[in-house]
C-alpha cells in the first residue's frame, strides 16, 4: 500500500468573482521513503494540493476526493484527529522561511511546543531534543543559539530550523513547498543536500513542490508535472527528462537555462498562465500548446499509461510528441 | 467633437471600452463610492441634516431667543412637542422653542466640525508637507516637536485658554482646530516622503522651481485624496470635542447653543418630565456622527483601495 | 535597557517643560490678574495680594519657583479662590477617586475590548463577529457625555437599580455607571483594533506553520497570535489614556463622583488659575509617564526593537 494515496482530489475556492478551481481531479501515490517532485508554474495548483492534504486551505477553500495516509482519509478527519497526524505523521515546510517562523517567540519555544504537544515531554527534555535536531541540520553552536529569535538568523539558517522543527516527531512524510525559492543559489544547494541526507538518515518520504526543474533532476525518484490543477504527465524523473511525453513538459525543459547548450535566446512558453476561474473544458494547456489539435480545447484528454510505470494526459499521440 | 457614423457605431458596440479609457482616478473613486450603499445613504442623511441646520429656521414658528413666559417653568405639561402649538419639538425650561434651538445647535455643531477640521487639515498638511519635503534635520526637529505636542493633554489646555481669554465661538474654532492638526501632519509627511521622489517633483526641482512653490503646486494637490478622507473622519471628532466642552458649560454661550449644550440641558432636566429636551438634540447628534463616519469610511475605501 | 529609559526621559522632561511654559504663557497673557474681577479692589490692596501670592515677581522667577516647589515639596501653590486650601489639597482629595474608577475603566476597556476583538476575528463572519462590529460602530457615536444621560435614564430613572450619582466611599453601585460611561468608547476602539490586527496575524505565514505543527487552535491563538496582534493595541494605550483622563471630567461632573474633574470645572468657572494649572500639569506629567511605560512594554514584547 502506498504511504500517501491521492485519488481524484478537487480544490475549489469561493471568491467574489465566482468559484476558482485550483485542483481538478488530481491523483497520485507516493511510497515509503520515496521522493516525488510536483512540478509546475505558479498557479498550477501544486501548493494547494499540499495545503489540502494538510488541512491548511484558506477559509474560502474546500477540498473533496480522497487523500489517504497509510489508509486513513485525511479529508474526513476531525480537527483533533488531524492535529495528531500533523507533525507526527506528515510534516510540512514552506516557501518563505522569513515569515514561516513566529518572530515573537524564541526558537526554543517554537520547537519545544511540538514535542510537549505531541510526545508529552517536559519542556526541559523537549529543548534538549530540539537542540539535538538543530545539530543534525548543521546549525553551528545550536545549544547557545536555540534561545535566539528568528530575526537573528539568516534565511538559509531559518529554513534549516524549519526542517529541524518538521522532523522533531520523525514523520514518515515531509511535504516541502518550494523550500529553496526564497534563498540564494548557494544556500539552495545546501538545503537540497540537507534534504537528501534526511531521506537517507531518517527514511522520510519527501514530496518536493517546485517550479525549478534543475533541483528535481538530482533529487527526486519520480516527477509529476502539473498544469491548471491537473496531471500532465508522470514518471521516473530520468525517463521524464530523457523523453518528455507531453508538449508542456517539453516546453518546461526547453525553458531551463543550460550551460552545456549554446543558446542565444532562452526559450519560453508563449502565452499567459491559465485563469483558474475560466479553464477551458478540454486540456488546460491547449490555449498555449503549439501542437494543439482541434478537439483539445473542448475534450479533456484521458489518462494514458505507457512505458515503465508512466502516464500522461494528451490527445496528441505519444510517438508524435516524443519524436 | 465630431464623430463620424462608423466611429459612433464602433463606440456603441464597445461602450465599456470608452469608459475604461476615459476614467481618471477621481472618476474611479466616485464609482466606487456610489457603489457603497451605507455611504450613499449617509450622504443623503447628511444633506438633509445640513438643510435642516441652515434652512430649518424658515419652518420654525418661533425664533430661538423668544421666551414664552406663559410656558416658562410649566413646559413639562404645557410645552410638550406638538404641531398645533407650533412647538414641534416642545419647549425648553426657559420657555424657548426647542425646534428653533435644535436648528441653531445643529448649525453651530456642524460649523465647528467643518471649520475645526478645516483649520486642522490646512495647518497639518502644510506642516507635514514642509517637513517631509525638506527632510533631514528640519524634518527631525519638526516631527520631534509634533511628538512632544502629542503627549500633552490638550483638552485641559484648551479649557485653560477658554477660561483665560473668555469663551467665544472663534476661540473654540481655533482651539479645536489647533489641537487636531498633529495627526494630519504625520500623515501628510509620510505621503510627501514618497511623493518627493516622483519624477514630476524631480523635474520641478531640476527646472529651478522654488521649494515653497513645489510644495504648494506639486505636493499638496497630490495629497488631496488623503486629506479629504482624513477631514471627513475628523469632523465627527471635532463635533464631539465641541459638544464635550459645551456639555461642561464651557463652550458656546447663551443665547447661542450647540448640540452638546442642548444635550447638557436635556440631561440636567431628566427628572423634570421634559425628556424631549434630551431626545431631540441627542437624535440629531447621534445621526450626524453616524452619517459622517459612514461617509468618511466610504471615501476612504473609494480613494484608498489598497487599504482594504 | 537603562540607556533606552534615559533617552526616553530625555524627551519626556522637555515635553513637560513645554506644557508648563504654555500654561504660564497663557496665564500671563490673560487680561488682568486673577484678583481684578468685575469690581477690582483698590490698587494698594491688589499690590498686597499680588505680593502674598508672589505675582509681583518677574515671570521667569515665578515659573522657576513654581517648578521647584512641585519637584521639591509636591506643592502646587495656593488656590486663588479658597484661602484655606492649597492646590495640593484639592488634588489629594479628588485624585484618589479619579484614579480608582479610572483604573477600573481602563481594565474593563482593555479586557472586554481585547476579548471582543479576538472573538470577532476568530469567528469571522459569524453572528458574534457582526455583533462585535455593531457594538464598535455604535459606541463610536456614543461619547461619554451622551452615554452618561442614557445610562442614568436606563438604570436609575427607569429600572431604579443604581444610584444616580455620588461616590459614597467608592461602593461598587456608585462606580458601575461611571466606569461604563468612561470605558465604552475606548473598549470599542480597542475591539476594532484588536479585530483587524488579529485577522491580519491569523493570515501570517507563521500561523500556517503553527497549524502544520498540529497545535490546537486555542494554543495557536494564545501563544502565537495574541502577542503580535496586541502590539497595535499597545500603541493605542497612550491616546486612550489621554482620552480617558479627559473623559473623567465629564463623568465627575455628570455623576458627581467628586474626582479631580469636578474641581477642574469648578475652578474653570471661578477663574481659579492655580488649580486649573496644577491639574493640567499633573495630568500632563501622568500622560508622559504613561507613554514612557507603554514604550518600555513595547520594547519588552517586540524582540526586534533594540534599546
Amino acid at each position: 500500500m502506498a504511504l500517501l494515496d491521492v485519488q481524484d482530489l478537487n480544490v475549489v475556492f469561493q471568491t467574489a468573482d465566482g468559484p476558482v478551481h485550483a485542483v481538478n481531479g488530481l491523483s497520485f501515490q507516493i511510497d515509503k521513503g520515496e521522493t516525488l517532485a510536483i512540478v509546475g508554474e505558479s498557479g498550477s495548483g501544486k501548493s494547494q494540493t499540499a495545503f489540502a492534504a494538510m488541512g491548511l486551505l484558506a477559509q474560502n477553500g474546500a477540498a473533496n476526493g480522497k487523500v489517504a495516509f497509510d489508509g486513513t482519509d485525511l479529508l474526513s478527519l476531525s480537527p483533533r484527529q488531524m492535529n495528531k497526524m500533523r507533525a507526527e505523521k506528515v510534516a510540512m515546510i514552506f516557501q518563505d522561511p522569513m515569515t514561516s517562523l513566529n518572530p515573537y517567540m524564541r526558537i526554543s519555544d517554537q520547537m519545544a511546543e511540538v514535542l510537549t504537544q505531541h510526545k508529552g515531554m517536559s519542556k526541559r527534555a523537549a529543548i534538549a531534543e530540539a537542540t539535538k535536531m538543530l545539530d543534525a541540520v548543521r546549525i553551528p553552536d545550536a545549544a547557545a543559539r536555540i534561545t535566539m529569535y528568528p530575526h537573528e538568523f539568516s534565511g538559509g539558517m531559518r529554513q534549516r530550523i524549519m526542517i529541524a522543527m518538521a522532523l522533531l516527531c520523525q514523520p514518515q512524510l515531509l511535504i516541502a513547498d518550494e523550500p529553496t525559492t526564497a534563498l540564494d543559489v548557494t544556500v539552495q544547494a545546501q538545503i537540497m543536500d540537507l534534504l537528501g541526507d534526511i531521506r537517507r538518515d531518517f527514511g522520510t518520504a519527501i514530496v518536493l513542490i517546485t517550479h525549478d526543474l534543475g533541483i528535481v533532476a538530482d533529487f527526486c525518484d519520480r516527477t509529476l508535472v502539473m498544469y491548471g490543477g491537473q496531471v500532465m504527465e508522470e514518471g521516473a524523473t530520468t525517463d521524464v527528462f530523457a523523453e518528455p511525453a507531453h508538449p508542456y513538459t517539453k516546453g518546461l525543459l526547453r525553458a531551463v537555462p543550460r550551460i552545456d547548450r549554446d543558446d542565444d535566446v532562452l526559450q519560453t512558453i508563449s502565452g499567459e498562465p491559465p485563469d483558474m476561474s475560466r479553464l477551458p473544458a478540454g486540456c488546460p494547456f491547449s490555449p498555449r500548446c503549439d501542437v494543439a489539435l482541434d478537439h483539445c480545447a473542448v475534450q479533456r484528454p484521458a489518462k494514458e499509461h505507457f512505458g515503465a510505470d508512466r502516464r500522461r494526459a494528451c490527445h496528441k499521440p505519444l510517438a508524435e510528441v516524443t519524436s | 467633437m465630431i464623430v463620424d457614423s462608423a466611429t459612433a457605431d464602433r463606440l456603441a458596440e464597445a461602450p465599456h471600452l470608452a469608459e475604461v479609457q476615459g476614467r481618471s482616478l477621481w472618476q474611479d473613486a466616485r464609482v466606487r463610492f456610489f457603489r457603497n450603499k451605507a455611504a450613499v445613504a449617509s450622504l443623503v442623511v447628511l444633506s438633509l441634516i445640513a438643510f435642516f441646520a441652515f434652512f430649518g429656521g424658515f419652518f420654525a414658528a418661533f425664533d430661538n431667543e423668544t421666551i414664552d413666559f406663559t410656558l416658562m417653568g410649566a413646559n413639562a405639561y404645557k410645552g410638550v412637542p406638538s404641531f398645533e402649538t407650533g412647538h414641534y419639538f416642545g419647549v425648553d425650561s426657559d420657555g424657548r422653542d426647542l425646534f428653533a434651538r435644535t436648528v441653531q445647535g445643529t448649525r453651530i455643531s456642524l460649523l465647528v466640525g467643518i471649520v475645526g477640521a478645516g483649520v486642522a487639515v490646512i495647518v497639518g498638511t502644510l506642516y507635514g508637507a514642509t517637513a517631509g519635503y525638506f527632510g533631514g534635520r528640519i524634518d527631525g526637529i519638526m516631527m520631534r516637536t509634533v511628538d512632544v505636542l502629542m503627549s500633552i493633554p490638550f483638552m485641559f489646555v484648551l479649557i485653560l485658554m477658554l477660561v483665560i481669554f473668555g469663551r467665544s465661538i472663534l476661540m473654540l474654532f481655533i482651539g479645536i482646530g489647533l489641537i487636531s492638526w498633529l495627526d494630519m501632519a504625520r500623515i501628510a509627511r509620510g505621503q510627501t516622503l514618497t511623493l518627493k521622489n516622483k519624477e514630476f517633483v524631480e523635474a520641478a526641482v531640476a527646472t529651478g522651481v522654488s521649494p515653497m512653490k513645489i510644495i504648494l503646486r506639486h505636493i499638496v494637490p497630490n495629497l488631496i485624496g488623503i486629506v479629504v478622507v482624513y477631514a471627513t473622519l475628523l469632523i465627527p471628532g471635532m463635533i464631539i470635542t465641541e459638544s464635550f466642552i459645551s456639555f461642561l458649560g464651557l463652550g458656546v454661550q447663551e443665547p447661542a447653543t450647540s448640540l452638546g449644550a442642548l444635550i447638557d440641558t436635556g440631561a440636567d432636566n431628566l427628572n423634570n418630565g421634559t425628556r424631549w429636551q434630551l431626545y431631540f438634540p441627542l437624535f440629531f447628534f447621534v445621526t450626524t456622527l453616524f452619517a459622517f463616519f459612514f461617509v468618511g469610511d466610504g471615501l476612504r475605501d473609494a480613494l484608498d483601495p489598497k487599504d482594504r | 535597557m537603562l540607556s533606552f529609559i534615559l533617552r526616553r526621559l530625555a524627551v519626556a522632561v522637555p515635553t513637560l517643560l513645554v506644557l508648563v511654559i504654555i500654561s504660564f504663557a497663557l496665564m500671563f497673557a490673560a487680561p488682568g490678574g486673577p484678583f481684578s474681577g468685575e469690581r477690582p479692589p483698590p490698587q494698594a490692596v491688589l499690590d498686597n495680594i499680588n505680593a502674598r501670592y508672589g505675582l509681583d515677581q518677574p515671570y521667569w522667577k515665578q515659573m522657576v519657583d513654581y517648578i521647584w516647589n512641585i519637584v521639591r515639596y509636591f506643592d502646587f501653590g495656593p488656590s486663588f479662590q479658597y484661602r484655606d486650601r492649597s492646590v495640593t489639597d484639592v488634588i489629594m482629595q479628588g485624585f484618589p477617586v479619579t484614579l480608582t474608577y479610572g483604573f477600573w475603566s481602563f481594565v474593563v476597556a482593555i479586557v472586554v475590548g481585547v476579548s471582543l476583538g479576538v472573538m470577532a476575528a476568530v469567528k469571522q463572519n459569524t453572528w458574534l463577529d457582526y455583533l462585535a462590529v455593531g457594538i464598535t460602530i455604535g459606541a463610536q457615536v456614543l461619547p461619554n457625555f451622551v452615554l452618561g444621560p442614557i445610562l442614568l435614564l436606563t438604570f436609575t430613572l427607569w429600572l431604579g437599580w443604581l444610584p444616580g450619582g455620588g461616590w459614597n466611599g467608592g461602593q461598587w453601585q456608585y462606580m458601575v455607571m461611571p466606569i461604563i460611561a468612561l470605558s465604552t468608547s475606548y473598549m470599542a476602539s480597542i475591539a476594532r483594533i484588536t479585530r483587524s490586527s488579529m485577522l491580519e496575524v491569523l493570515n501570517a505565514g507563521f500561523i500556517r506553520t503553527a497549524k502544520a505543527k498540529g497545535l490546537p487552535m486555542r494554543r495557536i491563538i494564545f501563544r502565537h497570535a495574541l502577542k503580535p496582534a496586541l502590539l497595535p493595541v499597545l500603541s493605542y494605550m497612550g491616546p486612550a489614556f489621554v482620552g480617558m483622563i479627559t473623559g473623567s471630567v465629564v463623568v465627575d461632573v455628570f455623576f458627581s463622583t467628586g474626582g479631580i474633574g469636578q474641581f477642574f470645572v469648578n475652578s474653570a468657572f471661578n477663574r481659579d488659575y492655580s488649580v486649573i494649572m496644577g491639574i493640567t500639569i499633573l495630568v500632563g506629567a501622568l500622560t508622559i509617564l504613561f507613554s514612557l511605560l507603554v514604550d518600555l512594554l513595547y520594547a519588552w514584547i517586540d524582540p526586534k526593537i533594540r534599546y
